[in-house]
């Protein structure tokens, strides 16, 4: 079996309301949260980077697990917004938390799912009698062009998982659906994303999550009313509360996991922290679905049945750390993002 | 700041490790080759001691006119940090009111970005504090 051993996760303290932004470019903030469900989203601080986040998280989930870093053979950092374009943050993780020189370490990139699909790698390397423990991370610091659609939702965020053999959570299996579909994407040297407007939603999100979610709960002969808590990828607070219902899982088994419209999209970390949301929680013997979606596009889909072990194991508390948490106006913003250099 | 001397202060940046004196006990950041108490007793006994990250803000200061590679973060707060295992430490105090900063006052390390070699450059990460 594989299991998750531990997790951890991190948000930057830092909130800038919807409202906020709507002010500075004349838009009816109270339609824009209506629409999106989204009230606010989280902002790096000035010195906080996908790096900074991800070596947060990652510690968070040794420290929890008590796991001796040297045990870590691989690490994954899943993200679209690497501060370096070539020279991985997997490896300055790698240092932070003690775990080199012997292991593997990569930086994935598939938008949004780049870091299930680190996961994925984990189990496989696990599986195999490759690496005792596998860490994979989903964390960015989302971009979106001043003025844009998707200024309201891009926010910052990331989840750690130390994926071994026994731990907290089983991971039953895991299963992909991938397509080449032009929904959203940054060309080479530019800072910010393009996306095809209304192009997003049906053949993109919907089709992807749905086919992955399908497909996984076919193979483990499972149906939507199995699971006590499910949660998927969050590019605003509407999309993953209208998949979940067409699937035909109802609002308690999402409501945990959904973080969105309080911290916002946190690209590759958003199904991550909806997943750290849930385990936080849930009790032995409950069973979760989780599905991400990366645009591009892909959905990666996990079948996870909480362990007795979750019982001794100290929990990070999510809910807790997000409650912490402090406005900045938008001039600030845009600062704290070098928006203005 | 270049790109080797960084790379040597690693392990000290992102992790704290610093040197413990086997002969007196006495635990130094950054880290020292020989103690200046036990001088060449310690030669050979000076081990990597990898500090808590906690500690208690023993004096601080706002900084308002700062080095330039900074000066986007004006006003900051950098504060005398005597840490858990009784050695000090100077670093930033972040994520906190200027207001709320006081003596006395307990914080834990994170890890930040501190400065980058211009937009073409290495960037530099290490530790910072925060309040607990
Ligand atoms: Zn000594």
């Amino acid at each position: 079996m594989v299991a998750i051993v531990s997790y951890g996760a991190y948000v930057p303290k830092y909130r800038i309301k919807v409202e906020e932004i709507a002010r500075v470019w004349g838009r009816q903030a109270k339609s824009i949260s209506a629409g999106l469900n989204v009230f606010e989203k989280s902002v790096p601080s000035i010195d906080e980077d996908t790096a900074t986040i991800a070596v947060e998280a990652a510690r968070k989930a040794v420290e929890h697990g008590g796991i001796n870093a040297k045990e870590i053979g691989a690490i994954y950092v899943g993200s679209e917004s690497h501060p370096y374009a070539v020279k991985p943050t997997a490896t300055i993780v790698a240092e932070a938390i003690g775990a080199t020189p012997d292991l593997t370490a990569a930086d994935y990139e598939f938008a949004c799912k780049a870091g299930t699909a680190g996961m994925q790698n984990c189990i496989a390397l696990v599986n195999s009698g490759m690496i005792k423990y596998g860490m994979a991370i989903g964390v960015d610091v989302a971009q979106a062009a001043p003025g844009d659609a998707l200024e309201y939702t891009a926010a910052a965020g990331g989840a750690a998982f130390i994926i071994g053999r026994e731990g907290i959570a089983e991971i039953n299996e895991t299963v992909s659906f991938t397509t080449d579909t032009p929904d959203f994407w940054r060309r080479e040297g530019q800072p910010y994303p393009g996306h095809g407007e209304r192009f997003t939603g049906e053949p993109a999100y919907f089709r992807h999550i749905m086919s992955a979610a399908k497909l996984l709960m076919e193979k483990v002969g499972t149906k939507p009313s199995d699971y006590d808590y499910a949660v998927f990828h969050q590019p605003n607070g509407k999309f993953p509360v209208r998949v979940a219902k067409k699937l035909g899982f109802d609002k308690k088994q999402i409501e945990d996991g959904l973080l969105c419209p309080i911290i916002g999209n946190t690209y590759s970390g958003s199904t991550m922290l909806g997943l750290v949301a849930i385990l936080d929680i849930a009790k032995p013997g409950q069973r979760i679905l989780a599905v991400s979606y990366g645009s591009g596009a892909g959905s990666d889909a996990f079948d996870i049945t909480v362990t007795d072990k979750i019982e001794g194991y100290e929990r990070m508390k999510l809910k807790e750390m997000l409650n912490k948490k402090e406005y900045v106006d938008y001039a600030t913003y845009m600062k704290f993002r070098g928006e203005f250099r | 700041m270049g790109v080797a001397r960084y790379w040597r202060e690693i392990p000290a940046r992102y992790n704290l490790i610093g040197k413990k004196c086997q002969v007196c006990g006495k635990i130094y950041f950054p880290p020292r080759s020989i103690c200046p108490t036990c001088r060449r007793k310690s030669i050979g006994k000076m081990e990597d001691y990898k500090l808590s990250g906690k500690g208690t803000v023993e004096s601080y200061t706002i900084i308002y006119t700062p080095p330039p590679e900074f000066s986007d973060k004006v006003p900051y707060a950098i504060a005398l940090i005597r840490m858990d295992e009784g050695c000090y430490l100077t670093g930033q105090i972040v994520d906190c009111d200027l207001e709320e900063i006081h003596i006395g006052m307990r914080v834990k390390a994170c890890f930040r970005r501190i400065q980058e070699d211009g937009k073409r450059g290495a960037i530099y990460y290490g530790y910072k504090f925060r309040k607990v």
